[in-house]
């Protein structure tokens, strides 16, 4: 294991599997895939932190999120300048957040934020229909996609707003029985 | 006392401001230990991370302990095992909650195939079967009951198979929460419905197609039920389906029993000279009803226009009323078989007493003994033994439907996804899209073959006590082959609505079945007297007959007593009586606890969207009160925020800062939560940690 001499001093590595939920082998694997993206972005020596960030192109490129129709989203809200350019660290809080072993609260609040596509804080119902068609690949007719968004907003909405905040999420999601992920 | 490092002026410490110093470097140790399940960006968490250390370390050396981080971190997992206090690790060692229910589902129908009282047999009437059980009353040195043990672990099965059902459903309908599972339908498939783990863009393709056919369902389904059908025409078609229904249960149990009759036949002329079809049409006919029927049912009920839940409930039922009518069937046949050989028996009886008389050829009188004439046992004519046949038949039925299943599984589905796949090349019509296409893997028809094969064993495993094993075997190669079944031919249900959602129709299902099940057992323990040549109950008038003698016998004659005093009449009907009037009580205060909770519930909804709406004016109003102050005040404050703000807020905020309505935060730190800015939101499960940062 003599690569992690060059790679990241101790200190990093305690760093982030104190704000991950990653091992050692994991971050120096992040760090393989983050790497293969942009071999010449990317130094193999993150000793002295340097702020390399990668644009939402080539990380929706990954074959993990290749399929997602979420993906530009997820990257968006992991990213500091809310436009889906990465650095290591957001890279490696993003599959934090998104890994198994994170607790479900995180993940509603991930997915909260991943959801609100107008960034208001708020899903309304645009964002509902975004998420719909995001979802359906554009197979349903309009009528069908607003009787869906109604329906959900009213079961979902409990302060009557017409529009979800993160209560109404939460409670919602809460009860669902297979929200795994 | 301790001296605080890093002051230009040494100071004493109070007690009081000691004990105040370890609370924060604590508090500062679980926020260290929380860090990773904050939704903060990672620059945050980092710099948090570095200054909380950066305390800890300061301060700790300050209060003598001049611990080291390293020994800070054995500490923690000291406390941890010595405690159990979750430091931050809890997640990792829950168990998910989808698997939990799984796991105990499994385990329900693992744990009745262990149970087995065997060793491994050589012969054909092994250990396998009632019949090679010896009935002597004590074994070897130990002394061990045989026949005792033998009738105890059949009865014992059957209570402990009650009882975990039982468990089981309870603890389905403990966790059910009173059954709102239909509340939030459209909101789970918009937001739940999509698998974070798929990769492969065929699985992709595949989720977005079913979670389309699921959504276009349930919008069927809304607008159905706005709207009014002609309600006389429905119940006349559904009056007709269940007739049509009912003919189709009549004549599957009609042919069932003209079968078994001609095997009897059969059997009497000898099975040598018929083919292979006509000795196993029973176990054949089963089978193929068992396949076939179902489809017919499903047919039908075309005609009946259910809500899709609905019309699967229906379906399981028909299917499970079609198994239990040909089950009976089955077993009134199996009665006639049992009758029969009891009747050679008496005639083999009569036999051997005037085969014994040969043996000492006339020599002797009636009433005088002689020295016992050794005769190689294999020359002594066995009794017919109808406790074995019975067994048998039970494993015959077993392995035939075993190897239906399997052979329908590889000709109804691979064969089928091989031909769909290759001739579709050369075909006219799109053979994946159209009529054959792939099989769909049905779940329910599958849980319910799972049940009805428990069933099975359940009424077998008294006279072939190895048949749980068998089973288990059995279960451990189909489940295997069917695994790879579906990943390789089959293709996801088109229908997305579970009969249950709980799983708890299943298990009522499982609990009928158990006791429609252990009916014929206990019947024919009860009334027909067992052989007199085989097993371990031979020779006695009946079978629980056991019971009395190991009370006479091993028991103190008090014990015999008293047992015969409880189970006198008088005193059993009035007991039966108090619980079926307990089982009353106890139903009616639960209908009324859930009518209570649910008022709850719809009175708590009521009660927050007020609250809510309360919050929200005053939220208003004050606004308006403060709105110049807002401004100056707010400015730099919003600046400060959007910076450190990872989302980009693109529109006017529009909330209320901090500072005009509780106590100042601490600058240029947001108060921790989910989404900082809106403050009137009820804060989630996540934790506040106390903004005490220093700088």
């Amino acid at each position: 294991m003599g690569n992690k001499q060059t790679i990241f001093t101790d200190e990093q590595f305690e760093a982030y599997q104190d704000c991950t939920f990653f091992t050692r082998k994991e971050i120096l694997q992040l760090h393989g895939r983050f790497h293969e993206l942009a071999p010449h972005l990317v130094p193999l020596d993150y000793t002295n932190q340097p702020d390399i960030r990668l644009p939402l192109a080539l990380i929706v490129s990954m074959p993990e999120l290749k399929e997602n129709p979420f993906r530009n989203r997820i990257v968006e809200v992991f990213s500091e300048d809310g436009q889906g350019n990465l650095s290591f660290n957001d890279f490696v809080d993003m599959f934090s957040a998104l890994c198994e072993t994170a607790p479900r609260e995180l993940k509603t609040i991930y997915a909260f934020k991943i959801y609100d596509f107008n960034v208001d804080n708020f899903l309304c119902k645009e964002d509902l229909e975004k998420t719909l068609n995001r979802l359906t690949k554009g197979e349903l007719t309009p009528e069908e996609v607003n009787l869906v968004c109604s329906k959900a907003m009213e079961e979902a909405d409990l302060d009557g707003d017409s529009k979800l905040s993160f209560s109404d999420f939460e409670n919602m999601i809460s009860k669902a029985p297979d929200f795994l992920r | 006392e301790e001296e605080k490092v890093g002051e230009e002026k040494p100071e004493v410490l109070s007690p009081e401001e000691l004990e105040k110093l370890k609370e924060e470097v604590d508090e500062r140790k679980k926020l260290i230990s929380t860090l990773r399940g904050k939704p903060w960006p990672m620059r945050k968490k980092l710099l948090t991370l570095r200054e909380s250390h950066e305390f800890v370390e300061k301060y700790e050396g300050a209060l003598g302990k001049g611990k080291s981080r390293k020994l800070y971190a054995y500490k923690v997992m000291m406390l941890k095992a010595l405690m159990g206090r979750p430091y931050g690790s809890m997640p990792r060692k829950t168990v998910p909650r989808a698997d939990e229910a799984n796991a105990m589902d499994f385990a329900v129908l693992w744990d009745f195939g262990v149970i087995t009282n065997c060793l491994f047999g050589y012969a054909q009437y092994s250990v396998l079967f009632y019949g090679y059980y010896n009935s002597q009353r004590a074994i070897g040195w130990l002394k061990f009951r045989m026949p005792l043990s033998y009738f105890l672990v059949g009865v014992g099965t059957v209570a402990y198979s009650y009882m975990v059902v039982i468990r089981t459903m309870a603890r389905n309908a403990n966790e059910d929460g009173g059954g709102d599972n239909n509340s939030f339908n459209f909101s789970w498939k918009m937001f739940t419905s999509w698998d974070y783990l798929i990769g492969n863009p065929e699985t992709a393709d595949n989720k977005f197609a079913s979670i389309t056919t699921s959504f276009k369902e349930a919008i069927l389904e809304e607008q159905e039920s706005r709207k009014d059908d002609n309600i006389h025409l429905t119940r006349f078609l559904r009056v007709l389906a269940n007739f049509l229904v009912l003919c189709c249960l009549a004549g599957s149990g009609y042919l069932i029993y003209f079968v078994v009759r001609r095997s009897q036949k059969f059997a009497l002329e000898g099975l040598e000279s018929h083919s292979w079809w006509e000795r196993n049409e029973v176990n054949m006919v089963m089978s193929l009803l068992g396949m076939f029927c179902p489809m017919l049912f499903d047919v039908i009920s075309a005609l009946e226009n259910y809500h899709p839940r609905i019309a699967l409930q229906w379906q399981l039922g028909r299917i499970f009323a079609l198994f239990l009518g040909n089950l009976y069937t089955f077993i009134i046949a199996l009665m006639d078989e049992i009758n029969l050989k009891r009747e050679e028996e008496e005639v083999l009886k009569l036999n051997m007493t005037i085969w014994e008389a040969s043996l000492y050829n006339g020599t002797l009188g009636v009433n005088s003994t002689a020295p016992p004439i050794t005769v190689h046992p294999a020359d002594i004519p066995r009794g017919p033994c109808w406790e074995t046949m019975v067994g048998q038949e039970f494993v015959r039925l077993i392995v035939s439907d075993t190897m239906t299943t399997y052979i329908t599984l590889l000709i109804g589905d691979f064969l089928r996804a091989v031909l769909v796949r290759f001739l579709n090349y050369c075909w006219c019509w799109d053979l994946e899209a159209g009529f054959p296409s792939y099989s769909e893997f049905d779940v329910s028809g599958n849980v319910l073959g799972l049940i009805f094969n428990q069933g099975m064993i359940w009424m077998g495993a008294f006279y072939a006590p190895c048949l749980p094993a068998l089973n288990v075997l059995r279960l451990h190669v189909s489940m295997y082959l069917q695994c790879w079944a579906v990943m390789c031919c089959n293709v996801p249900q088109e229908r997305v609505f579970k009969a249950s959602g709980s799983n708890n129709f299943y298990m009522a299902m499982l609990l009928v079945i158990l006791f429609l099940s252990t009916l014929p057992a206990i019947y024919t323990i009860v009334t027909i007297p067992p052989s007199f040549d085989c097993g371990p109950f031979s020779g006695k008038s009946r079978m629980f007959d056991v019971i009395q003698e190991t009370l006479e016998s091993d028991f103190p004659a008090w014990f015999g007593k008293v047992f015969s005093y409880a189970s006198n009449p008088g005193l059993v009907l009035p007991f039966l009586l108090l619980m079926v009037l307990a089982i009353y009580y106890l139903q009616s205060t639960s209908k009324s606890y859930k009518q209570a909770n649910l008022e709850l519930k719809k009175k708590l909804q009521t009660v927050s969207r007020t609250i809510n709406k309360v919050l929200t004016l005053i939220q208003h109003l004050l606004y308006s009160l403060c709105g110049t102050c807002t401004d100056i005040v707010c400015s730099p404050e919003s600046k400060k925020k959007g910076g450190e703000h990872r989302a980009h807020q693109g529109k006017s905020n529009h909330q209320i800062p901090p500072s005009a309505t509780s106590p100042p935060a601490p600058r240029g730190h947001r108060i921790p939560g989910p989404l900082p800015g809106n403050q009137w939101q009820p804060a989630p499960s996540v934790q506040r940690v106390p903004n005490s940062q220093r700088h």
